[in-house]
């Protein structure tokens, strides 16, 4: 589904993304963790086609395509989805209008009719359910004067109705008290299934008591230090990210034998 | 004996002019004159005067303008259409002079007046008098010159307790004759005496890039308590000139409310005053702008706070495209008796090019000591991180950058009440805008 080869990004004359490999399978769940400034957003805004990030080496496929040659509006259209960590208030944009237009403009670049009104909102009210969304939040602009919560919630309110083949995650767990957290978390279980892949960007352990994902890949200074299952994420609840980070890990390990 | 100056072409052969104006009541004719001396001796403004710093009038002194004749210049209801609004009493003037073949007059309440000065000035010349001419800062040169050529326009009056339901839409053509340019003066007086309520649109229009030039002078009277819904809507062609003067007078308690709405002309000047003389006022003056091309729009406002407790709140944002102007100078004068003011200005400016340019200047002087006021102003581009966010949801990137100039609008657009104006104003939005299909769609 997605191949990442080598893959080194810059802003201004800044490197991040040092060289990350990464493969994720139809139907697999990969969680990517790492300490502050590690990359994990800027990885997923690579893939999403934020421009402000230069790609200056490695290739990315996805779906057999050359994702990287892609504007963004092309790869949502072939089915990647990625939920903000910071999501964008859109004031004088209706949630719901907007959504629809966003929908089938990605019907249409597959070939699919157009969505109309009825059958929209009939589509709008069953996604509505799986994340617990308040009718209100439809009707308000984009994201405008929403909690944190609530735009996280929403977020994944867009993911159920676009419905794409990978979605990106990034940190929609921050910030988020528990009963938001099992909302939003159930929300990507029920999503799961066999065509369709995520990448869950966290930085804790705690979501992924709820998402249990088949890989976990710890990023440390714009590198994938370590891969594993999904225990490599208790273990760094257990030990903190510093004794992968090549800067730091001889101190932590000194500090551990001593 | 005054030194000879040459005569501005504005007022040559002004004595024939004057003579046909022989059955005007001896006030306004004195107005006039008053107008007239003024105007020839100060002129037009230099660039050297501070209001005129960034807005350069010289073009108009080279142009030749006729005044404007007196007949449709071949209008018919079928071309004006467009123009018109539903559900409201259409007064149309063309290049100043009222049109009762155009106009969709309608029922009004016992005692309300709507229609055109001129027949007011002579039928009812003891409610036009004492108030033409009395707000209106007769040393402004446009204010003069429009003063200098008072002939028509438009006059209302509602009186005490009177609400008038249906809107009024006072529709000013502007048309070039003969292939000519022309130049013409509107004068309108709108008078909502003591608890009456009024709506009320100017619209100022003309077709495709004709030359002409709009020289308005619209004074409003709210007398105490009364509501008064205005607009103001600019889509003169493309090759007009427009310099607009609104005098408006608030007396205790009224609630004014007036939008200036711009898309048209080659250059725009409106200077929009309001004086709030008495307490418990609250006056609204919201705006917006949109400009490209080489257009060139300048709104001047002053609004002076001289009695306590009232509260002004004035928004205005401007869209610019290609190598479009806008000047904004807006200034709060808070007079010594005014305490308790509460009074918001705020002028916020899109740039889509890179050649477009802002001049934004508010402006707070204030003599009394405890008042709220607060003044900005901001230009930008559109926040790129919103044009990702939208582009990452499948929405293609012009039609991303649409979406959000029309977000941008929004806040002006949501507080326009009349539907009417409301509805035109996004359909304007929505074949301006590039894939302007998906933002109607989307929003
Ligand atoms: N647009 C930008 N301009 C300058 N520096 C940037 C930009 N975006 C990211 N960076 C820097 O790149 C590094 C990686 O940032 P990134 O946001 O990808 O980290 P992260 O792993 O998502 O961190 P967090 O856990 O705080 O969300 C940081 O040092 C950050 O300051
Ligand atoms: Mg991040």
């Amino acid at each position: 589904m997605l191949k990442i080869r080598n893959l080194h990004a810059r802003v201004d004359d800044k490197e991040i993304l040092k060289g990350i490999d990464l493969d994720v399978g139809l139907g697999e769940v990969h969680a990517v963790m790492g300490p502050n400034g590690s990359g994990k957003s800027t990885l997923a805004q690579v893939l999403a086609g934020r421009e402000d990030y230069e790609v200056t080496a490695g290739e990315v496929e996805f779906g057999g395509e050359d994702l990287l040659e892609m504007p963004p509006e092309d790869r949502a259209r072939e089915g990647i989805f990625m939920a903000f960590q910071y999501p964008v208030e859109i004031p004088g944009v209706s949630n719901t209008y907007f959504l629809k237009a966003a929908l089938n403009a990605i019907r249409k670049h597959q070939g699919l009719e157009e969505m109309d009104a009825i059958d929209f909102l009939k589509l709008v009210r069953a996604k509505m359910k799986l994340v617990n969304m308040d009718e209100a939040l439809l009707n308000r602009p984009v994201n405008d004067g929403f909690s944190g919560g609530e735009k996280k919630r929403n977020e994944i309110f867009h993911m159920a109705v676009l419905e794409p083949r990978l979605a990106v995650l990034d940190e929609t767990d921050s910030g988020l008290d528990i009963d938001a957290l099992k909302i939003v978390s159930e929300g990507v279980n029920t999503m799961r299934s066999a065509d369709r892949s995520f990448v869950v960007i966290t930085h804790y352990q705690r979501i992924l008591n709820y998402i249990e994902p088949d890989f976990v890949h710890v990023l440390v200074d714009g590198r994938i230090a370590r891969s594993g299952g999904k225990d490599l994420a208790l273990e760094l609840e257990d030990k903190g990210y510093a004794w992968l980070d090549p800067k730091t890990a001889g101190t932590a390990a000194a500090a551990v034998m001593a | 004996m005054p030194a000879v100056k040459e005569r501005s072409p504005f007022v040559e052969a002004y004595e024939s002019f004057d003579k046909s104006l022989g059955s005007q009541g001896e006030a306004v004719k004195r107005l006039r004159r008053e107008g007239l001396e003024v105007f020839e001796e100060i002129g037009l403004p230099s660039k050297r005067q501070e209001e005129w710093r960034k807005t350069n009038v010289a073009a108009l002194g080279s142009t030749s303008f006729r005044r404007a004749s007196g007949g449709t210049s071949g209008l018919t209801p079928e071309k004006i259409r467009p123009f018109l609004l539903p559900d409201c009493i259409d007064l149309v003037f063309v290049n100043g002079r009222f049109s009762a073949e155009l106009s969709r007059p309608g029922a009004l309440p016992e005692g309300v007046f709507a229609g055109s000065l001129a027949d007011a000035m002579a039928r009812h010349a003891d409610l036009v008098e004492p108030l033409l001419g009395h707000y209106a800062d007769g040393k402004h040169p446009f204010v003069a010159l429009n003063t200098a050529h008072i002939e028509d326009g438009a006059f209302i009056h509602v009186p005490r307790g009177v609400a008038v339901e249906k809107t009024i839409h006072l529709l000013f053509l502007g048309t070039t004759e003969g292939g000519e340019a022309v130049v013409s003066y509107p004068r309108n007086l709108f008078v909502a005496g003591q608890s009456s309520q009024l709506t009320v649109v100017e619209s100022y229009c003309g077709f495709g890039d004709e030359r002409y030039f709009h020289c308005p002078v619209t004074e409003i009277v709210g007398e105490a308590n009364s509501v008064l819904d205005h607009y103001r809507l600019g889509q003169e062609s493309l090759g007009a000139y427009h310099v607009a003067t609104q005098k408006i007078h608030l007396e205790r308690d009224t609630n004014f409310f007036t939008h200036s709405i711009n898309h048209g002309g080659a250059l725009v000047r409106n200077d929009i005053q309001a004086m709030l003389d008495g307490e418990g006022i609250h006056c609204t003056l919201n705006g917006l702008y949109l400009a490209r091309g080489a257009q060139h729009v300048d709104h001047q406002m002053r609004v002076d706070h001289a009695k306590p407790n009232c509260h002004s709140y004035e928004l205005f944002k401007g869209i610019l495209e290609d190598r479009a102007r806008a000047v904004f100078n807006g200034r709060i004068y808070v007079h010594q008796d005014a305490q308790k003011t509460d009074a918001k200005q705020s002028n916020r400016n899109l740039l889509l090019s890179k050649d477009a340019l802002v001049h934004s200047n508010p402006q707070l002087e204030i003599f009394a000591d405890d008042v709220r006021c607060t003044h900005g102003s901001t230009t930008g581009h559109l926040d790129d991180e919103a044009v990702f966010y939208l582009r990452s949801r499948g929405i293609g990137e012009e039609a991303a950058r649409s979406l959000l100039t029309y977000s941008f609008a929004g806040e002006v657009l949501d507080e326009i009440r009349l539907e009417a104006v409301r509805k035109d104003l996004e359909e304007f939005l929505f074949t301006r805008l590039p894939k302007g299909n998906i933002v109607r769609q989307a929003v």
